[in-house]
C-alpha cells in the first residue's frame, strides 16, 4: 500500500537526488507560504527548513498575513530578488495575480517553483511541486462509492467546498470526488453546475470548523437525510461532524475529507472521518529546496511527472475500513507519515 | 448687606406682552415627529421591526424549511457566539470607544482554556477559571490605557488585537484540540455546545434545538439590559458615551467606568471563548477571526449609536439576528453567499442613516 | 456678618503664567456676588479653585469658617458647593431626572437595592418634580423625556435646579445666560432669584453687565489674577465697572464701601 505513494514520488525523488549538497556557499532561498497559521505551511517550512539546513543553504520564509493576502507575496518576491536569492519556492494566494511578479524573479535569473497550489497558467513558474488534488478527491469518491454499496444509487450528499471564488484546489477536489463518486460532472474547471438529483446542496467553509459548522446546519436545514458529506479539509470535517452530533446523526453520515494532517487522522482512528486522502507537505518543501540547489549548481530545472504537467509529491487514502479496488493505508500508519 | 433686587432692564419691557412660553415642555408634533421620538425613545424599534419583516418575507419565500421550530433555533445558535460578543461591544459602543480585540480575546481564552487543561494537566474548571481571567485582565489592560492613559480606544484595541492574536499563534503553536479528546478528558469545556429539544421525534431529530450557548446568549442579554437601565453604573455608562466632560462635572467617575467596561468586554469575550469550544467541539486557535468585525455589525444594524450614548443591548441581539436571518434565508434559497454580504452591507448604511435621522429628534 | 465662603491669598500658577496672584475672595450669606473681569483677567482660574476642579498652589479656602481641601469638584460638592457649569454638564441622552441625580443615584431600599442595585426611578421623578416645581419651573409633563428634546432655557432650567437640589451651602454659576436669546435668560435671571430667595448665596461669573446689575448685590471686579475691589452695583455705573475692569480707571478714585 505504500508502495502506491512512494511509486508517485519516484520521479520527483531522482530529480532531487542529481542535486549535490556541498557546494551551496552563502546560498540564499525563499519560501513563501500563504500564511504561517495554517498547520499545513508551519510543516511545510519545517521540511523546507531541514532540508535547507543539510544542504547548507540560508532559507528565509515569508508569508501573507491572511489567505489571500496576496499584497505580501509580492512584497516578499521583491525582497528576495533584492536579496540575491538562488530560487523561490511559493505557495501562491492569488495564483493568477501573483503572475507579473514571478516573472520579474524568473527574469533576474531566480528559480521559481510553485508548491502546493499552482499557478495559473502553471508554466508560470519553472516547476510546481504539488499533490494531485483531482486524484485525492477521486480516492475519497471511488472510496465513499464502494463504502456505501447499493445505497450509493440514491446517495443523498452535501459537498463542503472551501470558497465562493473556487480556488483550483477546491475545484479539483470537489471534481474529483464527484468523478470518483461516479456523478457525471458539468464544467470541469468549476463547482457547483453538475444537476444529478443525489447533490442535495454545495455550500462553502473557508475551511475551518466554524465554516464546516455553519455549512453543514444550513444544508441540514435544505435535508435532513444526507448521508454522504465531502468536506474541503480536515477542520470544515470537524465542524460539520459537531452540526451532525448536535441532532443526534454523527453515526449515520459518511464524511470524507482530503489533507492527511495529524488531528484529521486521528479522526479518521476515532470514527469521525470515514476516509480522507493524505498530502505530504514535509516532502514537497524537501524536494522544492533540493530543485533550487541543483538549479543553482548546473542550471537544471525539474521536470514534471509522467503524464502531468506538475511535480506530484504523491497522495495516498487513509481509511480504517479498506475497500475492494481503491488502495489505502490505516490510520496507524497515516498517523506516522502525518503532519501538523 | 443689599437683598433687594432691581427690575429688568427698560428695553425688555415689550417682553411683558409677549407670550412666555419658554420653559413649556410640551410641543405639538406630527406625525413623521411623533414617529421620530418614539423611535429615539426606544431605539430597538427599528432592527425589531426589521427583524420581523425578514422573517416574515423568507418564511413566506420558503415555507416550512424556513418557518420552522428548527431552522429558527438554528438562527439563534448560529448568531450566539457573535450575539454574546456583540454583547461586550456594546458596552464599549456605548461609552463611544470600539473595541477591535472581541475576537482575539475570545480565541486565546479559550486556547488558555484548552491547553492549561491538556498541556499543564490543569483542572478544566481551573483552566476555565484561568481563561475568563486572562479576558477579562486583558480588557482591563485596554481599559486603563483608554481611561488613564487617554489613549483613543481604536489604537488601543486596534494594538491589542495584533498583540493578542499573536500571542495566541505563539502559544497554541497551532495546534488544534480535538473534540473528541475533550469530550472524553474535560467535557465542561464543552458545556455550552449541550443541546435541549423541545418537540423533536424519537430519534432527537427536528423541534426547537436550543444549545446551552443561545441560552447564555439570552441571559447575558436580559442581564446586561437590566444593568445598563436599572443601576447608576448602567446610566453612567450612557453618560460617559454621551458626554464624557458633562459627566466627570456632573459626579460620574468617568475613569472607573471606562476601566469597568473594558474589563467587562474582556470577560464576556472569554466568555464567548468558552461558548465557542461547546460550538466547535475543539480547540481552535484559527477560530473567531472575524468576531470583531461581526460584532460591531450586529451592534450597528441594532441601531447603537457609533458615537456613544445611545442604543440599548437588545437592539444588538435583533441586529445578530438579523444577519443570521439574512444568511441562513439566503444560504436556504442558493444564492451567492456573496448577495449575503451585499445585503448586510446596505443594512448597516441604512443602520447608520437611520441613526443619524433619530438624532434630529433632540434638535 | 462673616463671609460663607473665604479664599485668602489664592496663586495658581501655570508654566510661566501666573492665573491667581494671591487672589482674595468673599462671599456672603444670602447675597448674589456677581464677578465680573475682562477674558484672561483669572475669572474661570478663581471659580474653578472654588469648585474643586483645579488645586491652588497657595492659599487658602474656608467654607463656614472650616478650612477646605478641594481634590476634585466631587469634593466639593460634598462639601456643599454645587457649579452650574456653562456648558451645563448635562447628558443629552439621559432623561430629566437620570440627569438631576446622575452620579448621585437613590437606589431601591431592602434586595433589589442592596444585592441588585436597582435605581429608585419613582422616588428619583419624584424629587426631581418637586425641585423643578419648587422653583416655579415646571409645567413639565414628562420628567423622563431626554434633555436633548429641551430648549437652551429648559436645559439651564434643569442645570439650576440640580445645583438648587444639591447645594447646602452655595452655589456658583458660570455664564448661565451667555447662550440663550432674551427671553430665555429673563427666565434664567427669575430663577437665580429664586434660587436666592430660597436662602442659598450665589457667586454669578458673568460677561453680561445689565444681567450682572440687575440682580447682583455686589460686584467683584477681577483683574490681572486677583481682586481689584468690590463695588455696589447700586452707587456705581456699569461704565464704572467697565472702566475698572479695563484698568482705565484706578479703584482708589471711587468711594469704596466696605
Amino acid at each position: 500500500m505504500t508502495q502506491f505513494k512512494f511509486a508517485l514520488m519516484g520521479g520527483a525523488a531522482a530529480l532531487a537526488l542529481s542535486a549535490v549538497p556541498a557546494l551551496a556557499q552563502d546560498m540564499t532561498a525563499c519560501l513563501i507560504t500563504k500564511t504561517d497559521t495554517n498547520p499545513f505551511f508551519v510543516k511545510m517550512k519545517e521540511g523546507a527548513t531541514a532540508k535547507a539546513q543539510e544542504l547548507g543553504i540560508t532559507l528565509k520564509s515569508y508569508a501573507g498575513r491572511i489567505d489571500g493576502d496576496s499584497e505580501s507575496q509580492v512584497a516578499a518576491i521583491e525582497t528576495c530578488i533584492a536579496d540575491g536569492a538562488k530560487g523561490i519556492l511559493i505557495t501562491a494566494s492569488d495564483t493568477k495575480g501573483i503572475v507579473p511578479s514571478v516573472q520579474k524573479a524568473r527574469e533576474a535569473g531566480l528559480l521559481v517553483i510553485a508548491l502546493d497550489t499552482p499557478l495559473d497558467p502553471i508554466d508560470a513558474a519553472d516547476g510546481t511541486f504539488a499533490t494531485d488534488n483531482f486524484l485525492a478527491g477521486e480516492l475519497i469518491g471511488k472510496w465513499a462509492r464502494a463504502r456505501m454499496g447499493d445505497e450509493a444509487g440514491d446517495a443523498r450528499i452535501a459537498l463542503l467546498n472551501l470558497d465562493v471564488s473556487q480556488p483550483s484546489v477546491d475545484v479539483l477536489r470537489n471534481q474529483g470526488f464527484l468523478q470518483g463518486f461516479g456523478i457525471e460532472l458539468g464544467d470541469k474547471t468549476r463547482w457547483g453546475d453538475e444537476d444529478d438529483a443525489r447533490i442535495v446542496g454545495q455550500e462553502v467553509t473557508q475551511g475551518n470548523e466554524e465554516g464546516g459548522r455553519r455549512a453543514m446546519e444550513s444544508l441540514l436545514a435544505q435535508d435532513p437525510t444526507i448521508n454522504l458529506v465531502h468536506t474541503i479539509n480536515e477542520p470544515a470535517a470537524a465542524g460539520a461532524y459537531e452540526a451532525l452530533k448536535s441532532i443526534g446523526r454523527e453515526a449515520d453520515v459518511l464524511i470524507v475529507s482530503v489533507d492527511g494532517g495529524c488531528p484529521g487522522v486521528q479522526n479518521v482512528k476515532d470514527g469521525v472521518i470515514g476516509a480522507t486522502s493524505q498530502q505530504y507537505p514535509l516532502q514537497m518543501a524537501a524536494l522544492g529546496v533540493e530543485a533550487i540547489a541543483a538549479f543553482a549548481k548546473d542550471g537544471t530545472k525539474p521536470a514534471a511527472s509522467e503524464g502531468k504537467d506538475f511535480t506530484d509529491t504523491g497522495v495516498a487514502l487513509v481509511t480504517d475500513q479498506p475497500v475492494e479496488g481503491v488502495e489505502s493505508i490505516d490510520s496507524t500508519k497515516g498517523a506516522e507519515l502525518c503532519w501538523g | 448687606m443689599a437683598t433687594e433686587t432691581h427690575g429688568p432692564q427698560g428695553f425688555e419691557a415689550a417682553l411683558n406682552r409677549s407670550p412666555d412660553s419658554v420653559a413649556e415642555f410640551e410641543q405639538r408634533r406630527s406625525f413623521v415627529q411623533q414617529a421620530r421620538h418614539l423611535l429615539h425613545q426606544t431605539p430597538s424599534l427599528v432592527p425589531l421591526i426589521v427583524l420581523v419583516v425578514s422573517v416574515s418575507i423568507f418564511g413566506a419565500l420558503l415555507g416550512q424549511k424556513f418557518f420552522s421550530a428548527f431552522t429558527l433555533t438554528l438562527i439563534l445558535q448560529q448568531v450566539a457566539i457573535v450575539g454574546i460578543v456583540g454583547a461586550a461591544q456594546t458596552l464599549v459602543v456605548l461609552t463611544a470607544g470600539i473595541d477591535l480585540s472581541v475576537g482575539a480575546i475570545m480565541v486565546l481564552s479559550s486556547v488558555i482554556m484548552g491547553q492549561f487543561t491538556f498541556r499543564y494537566g490543569i483542572p478544566a474548571p481551573l483552566s476555565v477559571l484561568c481563561g475568563l481571567a486572562a479576558g477579562a485582565g486583558i480588557g482591563f489592560v485596554n481599559g486603563t490605557l483608554v481611561a488613564r492613559m487617554k489613549l483613543p480606544p481604536f489604537i488601543v484595541t486596534l494594538g491589542m488585537w495584533q498583540i493578542v492574536l499573536a500571542a495566541n499563534f505563539l502559544y497554541s503553536a497551532n495546534e488544534t484540540i480535538r473534540s473528541q479528546d475533550i469530550s472524553a478528558q474535560a467535557p465542561i469545556l464543552q458545556f455550552f455546545g449541550n443541546t435541549f429539544r423541545l418537540g423533536a421525534d424519537e430519534a432527537g431529530r427536528g423541534g426547537a434545538g436550543f444549545t446551552y450557548g443561545a441560552v447564555l446568549l439570552i441571559l447575558l442579554v436580559l442581564v446586561i439590559a437590566y444593568v445598563l437601565r436599572q443601576t447608576a453604573w448602567g446610566r453612567h455608562v450612557y453618560a460617559v458615551g454621551d458626554d464624557p466632560d458633562a459627566a466627570e462635572l456632573a459626579g460620574v467617575q468617568t475613569r472607573n467606568v471606562l476601566v469597568t467596561v473594558y474589563t467587562l468586554s474582556g470577560l464576556i469575550c472569554a466568555l464567548a471563548g468558552w461558548v465557542m469550544i461547546g460550538r466547535l467541539g475543539s480547540v481552535s486557535p484559527t477560530a473567531g477571526q472575524f468576531a470583531n468585525i461581526e460584532s460591531i455589525t450586529a451592534v450597528v444594524i441594532g441601531g447603537i449609536s457609533l458615537f456613544g450614548g445611545r442604543g440599548s443591548v437588545l437592539g444588538m441581539l435583533f441586529g445578530a439576528l438579523i444577519v443570521g436571518v439574512f444568511s441562513l434565508g439566503l444560504k436556504l434559497m442558493g444564492t451567492d453567499p456573496q448577495w449575503t454580504y451585499l445585503l448586510i452591507g446596505m443594512l448597516i448604511i441604512a443602520a447608520v442613516a437611520v441613526d443619524q435621522w433619530i438624532r434630529k429628534a433632540a434638535a | 456678618m462673616e463671609p460663607i465662603l473665604k479664599a485668602r491669598g489664592l496663586v495658581k500658577r501655570y508654566g510661566r503664567v501666573t492665573a491667581l496672584d494671591r487672589c482674595d475672595f468673599d462671599l456672603y450669606p444670602g447675597e448674589i456676588l456677581a464677578v465680573i473681569g475682562d477674558n484672561g483677567a483669572g475669572k474661570s482660574s478663581l471659580i474653578k479653585a472654588l469648585s474643586g476642579a483645579i488645586r491652588v498652589d497657595e492659599g487658602s479656602i474656608e467654607l463656614d469658617g472650616r478650612p477646605m481641601q478641594f481634590a476634585s469638584p466631587l469634593d466639593a460638592r460634598e462639601a456643599g458647593i454645587e457649579t452650574v457649569y456653562q456648558n451645563l454638564a448635562l447628558s443629552p441622552a439621559l432623561s430629566i431626572a437620570d440627569n438631576m441625580f446622575l452620579g448621585r443615584e437613590i437606589r431601591k431600599p431592602g434586595f433589589m437595592g442592596r444585592w441588585l442595585r436597582a435605581l429608585d426611578r419613582p422616588a428619583m421623578e419624584q424629587k426631581a418634580r418637586e425641585k423643578l416645581t419648587e422653583l416655579g419651573l415646571m409645567t413639565i409633563q414628562n420628567i423622563g423625556q431626554a434633555v436633548e428634546t429641551l430648549s437652551g432655557g429648559q436645559r439651564q432650567g434643569v442645570a439650576v435646579a440640580r445645583a438648587a437640589a444639591f447645594g447646602s451651602k452655595v452655589v456658583i454659576m458660570d455664564e448661565p445666560t451667555a447662550a440663550l436669546g432674551v427671553k430665555e435668560s429673563r427666565r434664567v435671571l427669575e430663577l437665580i432669584l429664586d434660587v436666592k430667595r430660597r436662602g442659598l448665596p450665589i457667586v454669578l461669573i458673568s460677561h453680561n453687565m445689565p444681567h450682572v446689575f440687575e440682580v447682583a448685590d455686589r460686584v467683584h471686579v477681577h483683574r490681572l489674577g486677583r481682586r481689584l475691589c468690590v463695588i455696589d452695583p447700586r452707587r456705581h455705573s456699569m461704565s464704572d465697572a467697565v472702566a475698572l475692569m479695563t484698568g482705565a480707571m484706578a479703584p482708589e478714585s471711587l468711594n469704596e464701601f466696605a
